[in-house]
């Protein structure tokens, strides 16, 4: 065996070492010590994460299994700068006395997960895929029921992993199909033999189907997104806010590779109609049922199956364009929902509350974090000057340039949603700045690390707007891997 | 498509459906769990039976389905773990009583 394609997966590696690391931290140090773990953790992560930025040697590992191209791997570092606002958010709660005797776990467990998210998105053959896949939503169940003390976290736990054994188990189907009709499970090798298949083949719609459905139980698309709002209200804040923005990014980029290198010779018969209805009902349902919510946990959770609409209109465009919008959409999307669970987690660790009327009258109070809030509401909303109307502006063109008139009135709808989305997200801003009320929440004294991680994360959400050369970037890097496309 | 791989796909397909059609009508969580693991193995025989009548000279699908039973292993044991954690704070597994989540 040639031992030197391990070097070609350095940012695995050196999760793995962070993650063994913590282990034996958590495992071998004296009770004293232990609380330093969180803090222990989040620095190595930092470490991690700044030298994950380094270009290594790329290509195809263990006989064309896994591939690590320049997409992977930025992909890698977006959802690396997540999980390390995540750590930084989560130190304080971790360190509260319920949670501190398992603190070690979370810490283990996410970073077990965000290892298999990696191995979703850079494998080429179906069976690496689906331990990813598994390895990253299973322990996702056991984080959502951190808060053994709330019966909310053991039933949305319980939801969870029902819904996630069921829609793998639908996935699974389909591959089986793909494999009776291809005899193989690597991408490249079923591509080539589905390519020869007739497109109008009953059992090629119904395995791409089946895909669909699976992968669309995990970014929490519409006919399969009953699960979201319950988890996203049940699970602890640091999770909620994990799996909203790192989950979503890894499986949305793992599904564009899945449907456009092994099934984009069906593209025009079977595939794009299908997502084409899924994105419009995504998107309307999603922000109709947001305008009804007054918890902000269920709100974002709305807000997020919406989203997740908007990034799947850079799967359907299928183009090295798109590829480009939507990597830059997660990395937005990322910055924008983690200001806003930071401020939610902040205020839910000292005074309990979440639902929309507790935020009345809290600019009086807290101004620096209802002025986070709010730029985190008007970048998901879309508004000028902010991140999120550059990546949605992006991620329209990026479906429009497809060129069919079908996707121009796709686009058109995805518009009106936005106005729509407007006003549900200036309904927090309201809340905030104009209602009054006598009994709003006091000053909150928060942690240094959760104001740094919303720090960071006002930076990201000012910072990528304003500069141009990140959405450049992102379009060299997805120009560079064009061969992901050659079967549509 | 000959008839020995379908008398062996179309018992697999019906316990699928089985292993569904328990998912959405039980009501306790143990008999969900039950249900689940039918669709999961009715998926290991589909694989099992495709690489042996279609493509028997390799072993592909026979790995799938040995990673298959290992990874549904680990679902039940997890699913279990919140089942039991579950009955301990509401003292119930019946679905109907854990709704307090909704809208």
């Amino acid at each position: 065996m040639d031992y030197s394609q391990f070097l070609m997966m350095p940012q695995e590696i050196g999760l793995l070492i962070v993650f063994l690391l913590v282990f034996i931290y958590d495992t071998f140090m004296p009770a004293r010590a232990q609380r330093f773990l969180p803090i222990f953790t989040t620095i190595l992560f930092a470490i991690y994460t700044a030298f994950s930025f380094i270009p290594c040697q790329m290509g195809e590992l263990f006989g064309g299994m896994m591939e690590t191209n320049p997409a992977t791997w930025v992909m890698k570092c977006i959802l690396n700068i997540g999980v390390f606002i995540v750590f930084l958010q989560a130190i304080k709660w971790t360190n509260e006395d319920f949670v501190s005797v398992r603190r070690g776990e979370f810490y283990e467990l996410i970073l077990l997960t965000l290892f298999g998210m990696f191995l979703m998105i850079s494998s080429r053959h179906f069976l690496l895929f689906v331990i990813g896949l598994e390895t990253a939503s299973l322990p996702i169940a056991a984080l959502t029921a951190f808060e053994k003390r709330h019966y909310e976290s053991h039933e949305a736990a319980a939801k969870y992993i029902f819904t996630a054994i069921f829609s793998s188990a639908i996935f699974m189907l389909g591959i089986s199909f793909v494999y009776g009709m291809s005899g193989s499970l690597y991408f490249n090798d079923i591509a080539n033999a589905l390519s020869l298949i007739s497109s109008k083949s009953i059992l090629l719609f119904v395995a791409v189907a089946f895909v669909i459905a699976g992968v669309g139980f995990k970014l929490s698309l519409v006919p399969f997104h009953q699960w979201t709002a319950d988890v996203y209200q049940g699970a602890p804040t640091a999770v909620t806010s994990y799996l909203s923005v790192i989950s979503k990014g890894a499986a949305a980029f793992a599904f564009l590779i899945i449907l456009v290198q092994v099934f984009g010779s069906a593209y025009h018969q079977v595939w794009e109609w299908m997502l084409y209805a899924i994105i419009i009902l995504t998107i309307t349902i999603g922000n109709l049922f947001a305008i009804r919510q007054h918890n902000l946990k269920r709100f974002l959770a709305f807000s997020s199956i919406s989203q997740a609409g908007y990034i799947m209109l850079g799967v359907i465009a299928a183009s090295t364009v798109g590829m480009a919008s939507m990597i830059y959409y997660i990395l937005v999307y990322i910055f924008s929902n983690l200001a806003a669970f930071g401020v939610i987690a902040a205020i839910e660790r000292q005074t309990g509350k979440v639902t929309m009327d507790d935020y009345n009258g809290l600019f009086k109070t807290n101004p620096w974090m209802a002025f986070t809030m709010m730029l985190a509401m008007f970048s998901l909303g879309g508004i000028p000057p902010f991140a999120g109307f550059f990546s949605k502006f992006f991620i329209f063109v990026g479906a429009a340039s497809t060129g069919s008139v079908a996707i121009y009135v796709l686009v058109f709808i995805a518009l009106v949603n936005t106005i729509i989305s407007l006003y549900y997200y200036l309904l927090v801003v309201k809340a905030m700045f104009i209602r009054q009320d006598e009994c709003a929440i006091p000053y909150i004294d928060s942690h240094w690390t959760e104001e740094l991680g919303m720090t960071i994360s006002v930076m990201g959400i000012i910072a990528v707007g304003i500069a141009s050369n990140v959405y450049t970037f992102m379009s060299q890097i997805s120009d560079s891997v064009i061969h992901i496309f050659h079967l549509i | 498509m000959n008839l020995t791989l379908l008398m062996y796909l179309i018992p697999s397909l019906i316990m699928f459906g089985c292993g569904v059609y328990g998912f959405l009508t039980r009501k306790n969580m143990i008999a969900i769990m039950i249900s689940l693991e039918l669709m999961l193995n009715s998926i290991d025989i589909n694989f099992v039976v495709f690489n042996r009548y279609l493509f028997p000279g390799q072993m592909e699908g026979m790995f799938f389905t040995l990673f298959a039973i290992a990874i549904a292993a680990a679902e039940t044991a997890l699913a279990l773990a919140i089942i039991i954690n579950v009955f301990r704070i509401a003292k119930d597994v019946d679905i109907n009583k854990i709704n307090k989540l909704k809208f």
